[in-house]
């Protein structure tokens, strides 16, 4: 029974890295069920070509397609998500991080980063999700996102310094009413 | 370095993807710099913000449970590309390559039969030359020749003289070649010694005189009235050539 040795062995791959697809997939597409629904897709894309797996990082490799799939389904569903280009060229300054907000943050609550986060351009979202949550290396998201390891870290950059800036103004607005 | 030039880079800092030195060099800047100082522990701060938040969506457990069927349900759908024919189509491929690279071995690496007889044929001389055995009678008279061979094989070999064309008959030996004993007959120009081996021919034996040349030996084969030929010598092919005439005719 070759094919349910190759099911087996299949599972033993990709299954540890489900958590990681489906919080991936779960940030792109920002829907449990649509969620649910892509990691399947890629989970079965993932099994057709799992004769083109050559062992290795196996993580990267699953949420590569993971990956690929979600945009798939954003093509086809969320078309208008896709289309807001992003400004590549960006000259970062450490100043724009020097507003000494950190105490202001701490009180941050989880819904509210959660919040913040969800509000990110997708080019932003994904590589905050791949490092701060996913803690993957620059090379791994660099392979998983198919950039440049330069851009991996400008979007980064810029992805941090909007997520920094919504919680600030949301944190100020919070705080503003709470005065009042 | 710079603040502009510390904050390109201070983001690799925080997430410990840079080098050494440009670690000390980021380092050195931040001793002198309080902003970059605030910048990296606003950076470093989001990320504990973003961690602590425990922002990671887990999948339910009942949704894993059907990732698992809606595996197992394409393994069933299709068992054929997927499953054994697969792995029958990569046996089929890899029988074929291990009989091809078989089959390439027989026929370039090992020797042909005729091939095994030349160089059997090569070494015999040889040995008839270094190891002073030569001929087992000694005679230039093929009337002595050839009645030595009586009772020693199973056939008659000719033996002609052709000192009048050069080619001076030295004696007759026992050989054993192709897995047979063989008759060897010694002819001598000028200085040069020349084996002609001889034995009945297998059926289907080519009748086509070939030449080549082995070991620096010219070696010329063919067959005739029912005998299997060989001559071998150092002597150049042109008067070799002379000499089988002379056996052929």
């Amino acid at each position: 029974m070759p094919e349910l040795i190759s099911a087996v062995r299949f599972e033993e791959v990709t299954l540890p890295h489900l958590h990681a697809a489906y919080n991936l997939a779960r940030w792109l597409v920002r829907n449990d069920q649509d969620a649910e629904d892509v990691v399947q897709e890629a989970y079965l894309r993932a099994f057709k070509f799992f004769d083109g797996y050559r062992g290795g990082e196996s993580r990267t490799w699953l949420l590569t397609i993971v990956r690929n799939s979600c945009y798939s389904w954003l093509q086809r569903n969320r078309a208008h998500e896709l289309t807001d280009s992003i400004d590549e060229r960006h000259e970062d300054t450490a100043i724009d991080f020097a507003n000494p907000e950190l105490r202001l943050l701490q009180d941050a609550d989880a819904q509210m980063v959660r919040a913040a986060l969800a509000e990110l351009p997708l080019e932003f979202r994904e590589v905050m999700v791949m490092r701060e949550l996913e803690e993957l290396s620059y090379k791994e998201i660099a392979t998983i996102a198919d950039l440049p390891i330069g851009t991996v870290m400008s979007r980064l950059a810029r992805g941090r310094k909007r997520l920094h800036s919504i919680l600030v103004t949301r944190m100020g607005v919070e705080t503003k009413g709470g005065a009042a | 370095m710079t603040c502009q030039e510390t904050g390109q880079l201070i983001h690799a800092l925080a997430d410990g993807e840079l080098d050494l030195t440009k670690s000390l060099e980021i380092e050195t800047h931040l001793k002198g710099c309080e902003t970059c100082v605030l910048a990296l522990e606003e950076i470093r701060g989001l990320g504990y913000l973003m961690k602590d938040a425990s922002l990671r969506f887990t999948p339910s457990a009942s949704f894993e449970k059907r990732l698992r069927l809606a595996v197992r349900r394409e393994v069933k759908e299709k068992p054929m590309t997927q499953g054994w024919w697969r792995w029958s189509m990569a046996a089929a491929s890899l029988a074929l390559l291990a009989l091809a690279v078989w089959a390439a071995v027989v026929l370039l690496i090992r020797p042909s039969s005729e091939t095994f007889v030349a160089q059997e044929v090569v070494s015999s001389h040889v040995r008839s030359l270094m190891a002073q055995h030569l001929t087992d009678v000694q005679s230039s008279d093929q009337h002595t020749v050839k009645p030595w061979f009586d009772g020693k094989l199973d056939f008659s070999p000719p033996v002609k003289d052709f000192v009048q064309q050069g080619f001076e008959l030295k004696g007759g030996r026992l050989d054993y070649i192709d897995n047979r004993p063989v008759a060897a007959v010694v002819y001598q120009r000028r200085q040069h010694l020349i084996n002609v081996f001889v034995w009945p021919a297998k059926s289907g034996a080519k009748p086509t005189t070939q030449a080549s040349v082995r070991q620096g030996y010219n070696l010329m084969r063919w067959s005739s009235s029912g005998m299997e030929w060989w001559a071998i010598s150092d002597l150049n092919l042109a008067e070799l050539q002379q000499l089988v005439q002379l056996l052929q005719n």
